[in-house]
């Protein structure tokens, strides 16, 4: 039977606390292993240009050196480079993509190495085919290199908090003047829905006109079917500028109905 | 349940900032050691921001916040619990640490090496039994004419053939012995299937080529001409073989009650100490194959070829049978 894929590995501390590693998808990691490929062959082409001069010195010894260089580049790129930036590569880093031990242990030099020399495997026949297929059916979207390895390629996490003051300035919020609906408010709207309107705030202007009416109408619509505010506590607010009050009580706290700036969430 | 995130997190964010620091030094410097109180205050950020975690799952809305939170309590998480020395890189426990892992695993040596005699087998016989072999069994174009003809070649070359290109050669055959070795190895998460396979066919091909010469009656030849690198190139792929079966046991797991994590872990520094040392040695045999191996009598002699081969055996076995015992 197919193991059931997971989008998140999660690691239960002795504690007793929950953490959890987002598991990269064979695309981006495709994708980090396209621009690793590429980096390589151009360190390789500058160390062969400079090879070149030793040409001048002695033909025999240039072609050796450029031939061992090119094996140690390829061989030890991979090695080298997660093992300096704690499981990152060039690739991996442009696409937020870290190496990680499946334990949330730290990795260990060996471990990186058998995942970098077991890629002769999952590279066969082609196009790293073994490995992309192991990926695709392993539960935590590992190849032979990170089974063996006990690793996985988890994505970065963004720590980023939403800027307030571009998506909900600090005004008058009049739904604030009900602290008891807003503290339930906060506790009963998904991060998932809190992302969308936060989306469909910041990119309010790429939109449609109408299309924006009826995107705010819908999401506004779900935050209603939350908690209900008291009529005078809409009173006049569009559907835009009601998600916009939602989002300064989600994100800012309780505060009063005053529109005092709170503290950012800068994390 | 937090009512008030942000006075939550004012209360908390200077804890969270001096655990973020202390992580952050710790990934930096693995060497720094923590005084008692260090250790102490550590391990006391660390809870609390763990416990700082948990309260956050009553309070659903601030994604941002939990995935800033998760992130350090995992990098915490990671220092606290991390029971294996960091690697150092000391040359004299980096040498040592080859014959020790070799010597840890001689079963998978032992079969290793019975693989690859089992096709040396193969290999002679099918040479002897049926000529016609030779076509397919042979590696290389030159091995395909008579051991008469090119030992005559060979002992009456007036010049050398390898003239401006020994380092390259050199260089060649290193990276594609070391690649050969690190892909036997790889070849382990076939369940050891494929490593098997690699170990037969090479013994094959190596039984083949000494049956052809031995049988021609030019032993000597053979043996001057393959002793002196093959004396440590072969071992290296066999080395290459053991690792492959100590990675395939691990996967297996007969006769261990461990999780197969717990078993890949447990061999991973063992396996990277092998293919390191095999590939060392492997830089060796390419040096003494360009630049030795392919010189043959009146040039050297090949009593002085065979001993050397002969010496090199011994300072091998005794390093990988006998250095670093505790």
């Amino acid at each position: 039977m197919k193991p059931k894929r997971q989008s998140r590995l999660s690691i239960e501390t002795p504690e007793g606390v929950v953490f959890s590693f987002e598991l990269a998808t064979p695309v981006s990691r495709s994708l980090a292993w396209l621009v690793d490929a590429v980096a390589i062959s151009v360190a390789s082409y500058i160390l062969g240009e400079l090879c070149l001069t030793l040409n001048l010195l002695n033909r025999d010894w240039a072609n050796a050196v450029s031939v061992v260089l090119y094996f140690a580049i390829s061989v030890l790129y991979g090695i080298l480079l997660e093992w300096h930036w704690r499981g990152q590569t060039i690739g991996k880093r442009l696409l937020g993509l870290r190496v990680v031990d499946v334990h949330g242990l730290r990795l260990q030099l060996p471990q990186i190495a058998l995942r970098n020399l077991l890629r002769l495997v999952d590279a066969l026949p082609a196009f790293y085919l073994v490995g992309g297929l192991t990926c695709f059916f392993s539960r935590s979207a590992q190849r032979l290199g990170d089974l063996a390895a006990n690793t996985i390629v988890a994505r970065e996490p963004k720590t980023e908090a939403p800027d307030l003051e571009q998506i909900a300035p600090a005004k008058y919020n009049s739904l604030l003047a009900h602290p008891h609906l807003a503290a339930r408010l906060r506790s009963l709207v998904t991060p998932e829905a809190a992302a969308i309107a936060i989306r469909a705030v910041t990119q309010r202007d790429g939109y449609d006109p109408q299309a924006r009416v009826a995107l705010f109408r819908d999401i506004a619509a779900h935050f209603h079917s939350l908690v209900e505010f008291p009529g005078e506590g809409l009173e006049g607010l569009t559907d835009e500028q009601y998600i916009r009050s939602v989002l300064r009580v989600i994100y800012g706290g309780p505060g009063d109905a005053t529109g005092g700036a709170k503290d950012k969430l800068t994390v | 349940m937090i009512i008030d995130l942000p006075r939550f997190v004012a209360a908390e964010r200077v804890y969270w900032d001096e655990l973020q620091a202390l992580v952050a030094r710790l990934e930096t410097e693995p060497e720094w050691r923590l005084s008692l109180p260090e250790i102490q205050r550590l391990h006391y950020l660390y809870e609390r921001c763990s416990s700082d975690l948990a309260r956050l799952d009553t309070f659903s809305t601030e994604p941002g916040l939990r995935a800033f939170l998760e992130s350090l309590v995992a990098r915490a998480y990671t220092e606290i619990h991390e029971t294996r020395a960091p690697i150092k890189v000391r040359w004299k426990a980096a040498v040592l640490a080859f014959p020790r892992a070799f010597r840890r695993h001689g079963a998978a040596f032992r079969l290793s090496l019975g693989a690859t005699l089992l096709g040396c087998a193969f290999g002679w016989f099918a040479i002897r039994m049926d000529a016609r072999a030779k076509a397919v069994l042979m590696p290389f174009p030159h091995l395909l004419t008579s051991p008469a003809e090119r030992v005559a070649e060979e002992e009456g070359m007036k010049t050398d053939r390898l003239r401006g290109r020994k380092a390259s050669f050199s260089a060649e055959l290193m990276t594609h012995n070391i690649q050969v070795t690190i892909f036997t190895m790889a070849l382990g998460m076939t369940w050891g299937a494929g490593t098997l396979v690699m170990l037969f066919y090479n013994g094959v091909i190596l039984g083949a080529v000494a049956a052809d010469y031995v049988y021609a009656g030019y032993g000597t030849f053979l043996t001057g001409w393959l002793l002196p690198h093959g004396s440590i190139e072969i071992p290296a792929i066999l080395l290459g073989g053991q690792a492959g079966f100590v990675l395939a046991g691990a996967l297996i797991g007969w006769g261990s009650g461990a999780a197969r994590s717990a078993r890949l872990r447990a061999v991973a520094p063992d396996l990277f100490a092998i293919i390191a040392g095999a590939a060392g040695l492997l830089v060796w045999a390419g040096t003494v194959e360009a630049f030795i191996s392919q010189y043959h009598q009146p040039v050297v002699p090949y009593a002085l070829k065979i001993a050397f081969g002969v010496c090199e055996l011994v300072a091998l076995t005794a390093f990988l049978g006998w250095v670093g015992r505790e």
